[in-house]
């Protein structure tokens, strides 16, 4: 399956990431370490399209911009902090793909999930095997990765900030991967080994300063794992306190292992959502986190603990979310995918959530510079509550005798508010889980000859630095990596592109997908009339009679108990498209709005239009015309609308008396054909009157196509989803003619 | 939260109602260093097998070959010397490449000779 394509050309927006080419010659593809990248060109004002921005950064190369644009130039402006796509897919030959979608949607940080249970495996895994709800992170799937963005973000033309996870009982080995694989940030917090991954706690810490060290060398950007208290805890509106204490202990360690405070960033999630009164419990929250961790970095999670399976429910919670970030200010805008509260994201969802972002953050461009936070009611007073609150809490730690015996009480993730204690925390045995027994004593003459280590180090006589005794490590030498291809022969990346080589080898060939290549996967939205369990059979059935294959309601939500429900069914469709086989009508060269409306304002432009024959139909013609529905009035054209059942001669002779260069002749109505002969009549009209030069004339309606209106002798047909500006370049192009 | 409960933050607040928003802060991050440090302590004079295992990974050794190295130091007790100082250790002894005394420990090969280079307590 050569494409003749080498991995080091350029991406064309109109082709396919060649996952070949970022597969060939992999074992020596080295791409330039990544420290963490900001956005370029924050803190300046800048002018885009007709509006001047205050929040953001360097425009794209190449993007895809909000819907919305389209009545303002196409504008795309970048907010001035980093977006963070989560990808998880489980094969990485989809995430990348999946990247580029994101990264031309507005995201500059892809955030790798790894699959359920790495944690627990005591080594680095090899090749690429599939994962569970993410992927099995390794140096070849690193690789492959970090080679594929670098593609990525020369085409989008800003650089992208690859992450993944430095936890569980492997973490200084990832940790030296991630820095030989060009990884910029990472997950780094051993709390979350102790309290989510039964990781033994002494291990973790110990493990965690070696990783921090190697972290800090990097340059990479850190986050805690705070927010796990707030997904986990019974009523998160309680955890505050605790996530503050959470945050100070990581960030002082990793300070204290050499990662600069500017590179250490707190995953701050607002606690709660709606229905609770959300922003008067987040806002205040937000600020004490704020004034707390004044010397580091925010990185805005978004709230997953009450997100249930209601798309537009999870959007509008990340929204209030997007508030709280422009009012007190992020570094890292993250983003949960709005799906995530039912299956694994799926691509288009993930793209969602970034536009999200882009869209709330940019509509609150320079919100904070109108509105002030006022302390000096009960926000301060509920600022300084939970401060005190925090306080407490590591007083307590104190006094119990540190943090590993606090961690044996259960003092963290408990939904009591502190002080109050509902004794349902995470209680965890210092010398128990994963890892036990696996701490040893470094002896006097410890030595490890490398170049970033944390702590004893004992140098032989005459040695200046640890890794000269060895020629330099492969921090300093990445020569020395050593690359481990594939370790399973069955479950890699080779043999999944060759169980889907019909569709690589044949691009034309396709079918739907969400997650991976090609899976088929569709949803069916529907408006059932009745209660929701029953219509949730019904759905299913229908997904059944319509042909899916294992079908699953992903959704239902009750209208009302008795008249309806409203539910999407997801299904897989067994069928290829083949996409050469398709009649694709040619696209008509449309002129933008500025040439039109230059060009009838040099040359006033007049119709007269109607609809013809024994025909009441007029919503799709004065669709055409009317400035209420982009018609070809707002170019500044003159029209006179004659109505309804209009003669054709009669639709001649208006054109005639008004001196207008063209009619716009209207007929739905196509039994026996009478709409290309109402066009025909229409030609004739105009040649018996002496005319057909002088006029340009256009029939419209649901079943022309310009094909048949050329047949029936018109100049031109517009048919189903013509719009205003079609019908207006037509003419303006077609007088242009005349004009030459 | 009930009366009894808030009455409990009240009490003990009582040290800290009369601290200053920046003396607040200072005394917050005051604590934090006394939970923090003795934490730091042990990654200065402890190690494991992973950290182990990266030492040998940037020594140029594949996660394959690094995991029966500390393995073999472990059932030695050599762990506490450090791996990387006992491949290091070998390949001057036996004058070969760091690469070929590391494969060598992972095939099983030269641990007495090992052991032996560390036990007259050398430094």
């Amino acid at each position: 399956m050569s494409t003749g394509k080498s991995a080091g050309d350029p991406l064309q927006p109109n082709e396919k990431l060649n996952i070949f080419a970022i597969l060939d010659g992999l074992e020596s593809y080295r791409s330039p370490r990544r420290p963490w990248t900001w956005r370029k060109g924050r803190g300046e004002s800048r002018e885009i399209g007709d509006f001047t921005y205050l929040e953001t950064s360097e425009s794209l190369k190449n993007s895809v911009p909000l819907p919305a644009s389209r009545g303002m130039g196409y504008i795309d402006p970048q907010p001035d902090v980093v977006i963070t796509t989560e990808i998880a897919s489980g094969r990485f030959e989809d995430d990348i793909r999946r990247m580029r979608m994101a990264a031309w949607n507005g995201a500059d940080h892809i955030m790798v999930i790894r699959t359920t249970g790495q944690s627990h495996i005591d080594s680095l895994l090899e090749g690429t095997t599939q994962g569970i709800g993410g992927i099995p992170v390794t140096r070849k799937q690193c690789r492959a990765t970090r080679r594929a963005l670098d593609l990525i973000e020369e085409e989008v033309g800003r650089p992208i900030n690859f992450h993944s996870y430095v936890s569980g009982v492997a973490g200084p080995d990832i940790a030296v991967m991630f820095y030989e694989e060009g990884l910029s940030g990472v997950h780094q917090d051993p709390q979350y080994n102790i309290l989510y991954r039964n990781v033994n706690m002494q291990r973790s810490i110990v493990d965690a300063c070696e990783s921090k060290a190697i972290i800090a060398h990097g340059g990479m950007l850190q986050i805690d794992g705070a927010h796990n208290a707030n997904a986990t805890a019974m009523e998160a509106w309680k955890v505050m306190p605790e996530l503050i204490v959470q945050h100070a202990i990581n960030s002082w360690f990793s300070r204290r292992c050499g990662i600069d405070p500017k590179l250490i960033a707190l995953s701050s999630v607002p606690p709660t959502a709606a229905p609770a009164p959300c922003m008067r419990l987040d806002l205040p929250y937000a600020v004490a986190v704020r004034d707390i961790f004044r010397d580091y970095v925010i990185r805005a999670q978004q709230n997953t603990k009450y997100m249930e399976s209601e798309l537009r429910e999870a959007t509008v919670t990340h929204t209030l979310n997007l508030m709280i970030s422009r009012l007190v200010g992020t570094d890292v805008q993250s983003t949960i995918t709005p799906d995530e509260g039912r299956n694994i994201p799926w691509h288009y969802n993930g793209i969602a959530a970034c536009n999200t972002a882009r869209q709330a953050l940019i509509g609150m461009d320079g919100l904070a510079g109108m509105v002030k936070i006022d302390r000096d009611g009960p926000l301060g007073d509920t600022v300084r509550e939970i401060k005190e609150r925090a306080v407490l809490f590591m007083e307590e730690i104190i006094e119990a005798g540190g943090y590993f015996e606090a961690v044996r009480q259960g003092f963290f993730v408990d939904s009591g508010e502190y002080p109050e204690r509902k004794g349902d925390g995470i209680a965890r045995d210092p010398d128990g889980g994963i890892g036990s027994d696996t701490v040893y004593k470094r002896d006097d003459d410890y030595f490890a000859p490398v170049s970033v280590h944390f702590g004893r180090n004992c140098l032989p006589d005459g040695v200046a630095k640890a890794s000269d005794v060895i020629g330099g490590d492969t921090f300093e030498d990445p020569d020395k990596i050593v690359f481990i291809d594939e370790l399973d022969p069955e479950d890699n990346v080779h043999q999944r592109l060759e169980s889907l080589k019909p569709y690589y080898e044949n691009p034309n060939r396709i079918r739907p997908e969400v997650e991976f290549m090609s899976d088929g996967v569709v949803v069916l939205t529907m408006q059932l009339p009745t209660d929701m369990r029953t219509a949730e059979f019904a759905a299913l059935k229908i997904g059944e009679k319509m042909g899916l294959e294992d079908c699953v309601v992903i959704h239902r939500q009750v209208m009302h108990p008795a008249e309806g429900t409203y539910v999407e069914l997801r299904g897989k469709v067994t069928f290829d498209i083949d996409i050469s086989e398709l009649v694709i009508p040619p696209v008509i060269d449309v002129l933008s709005e500025k040439d039109i409306r230059d060009d009838i304002a040099a040359h006033p432009l007049v119709v007269v239009a109607g609809t013809v024959g024994e025909d009441e139909h007029s919503v799709g013609l004065k669709e055409i015309l009317d400035i209420k529905h982009g018609g070809i009035e707002r170019f500044g054209i003159t029209y006179h609308y004659l109505g309804t059942s209009v003669p054709v001669d009669k639709l001649i002779d208006a054109a005639i008396e008004t001196n207008a260069e063209a009619v716009l002749c209207s007929t739905i109505i196509s039994h026996n054909d009478i709409h290309l002969k109402n066009l025909q009549k229409l030609a004739d009209a105009a040649i018996e009157k002496g005319v057909r030069d002088r006029l340009i004339l256009v029939g419209g309606g649901t079943q022309i196509t310009n094909e048949l209106a050329l047949e029936a002798g018109v100049d031109a047909g517009f048919g189903r989803g013509s719009k205003g500006i079609d019908v207006a370049s037509f003419l303006v192009k077609t007088r242009m003619e005349k004009r030459s | 939260m009930s009366k009894k409960d808030r009455q409990s933050f009240e009490e003990r607040r009582a040290h800290l109602a009369t601290l200053s928003d920046d003396a607040l802060y200072d005394y917050f991050w005051e604590l934090t260093a006394k939970v923090v440090d003795p934490l730091l302590a042990l990654g200065r004079d402890f190690t494991t097998p992973a950290i182990e295992r990266s030492v040998l990974l940037r020594m140029g050794f594949s996660s394959l070959e690094a995991a029966p190295i500390v393995d073999g130091a472990l059932s030695r007790g050599l762990i506490g010397k450090g791996c990387g100082h006992v491949v290091w250790k070998l390949s001057q002894a036996l004058g070969v490449s760091i690469r070929e005394a590391g494969t060598a420990l992972a095939r099983g090969e030269h641990w007495d000779e090992a052991e032996r280079l560390f036990a007259g307590g050398a430094k």
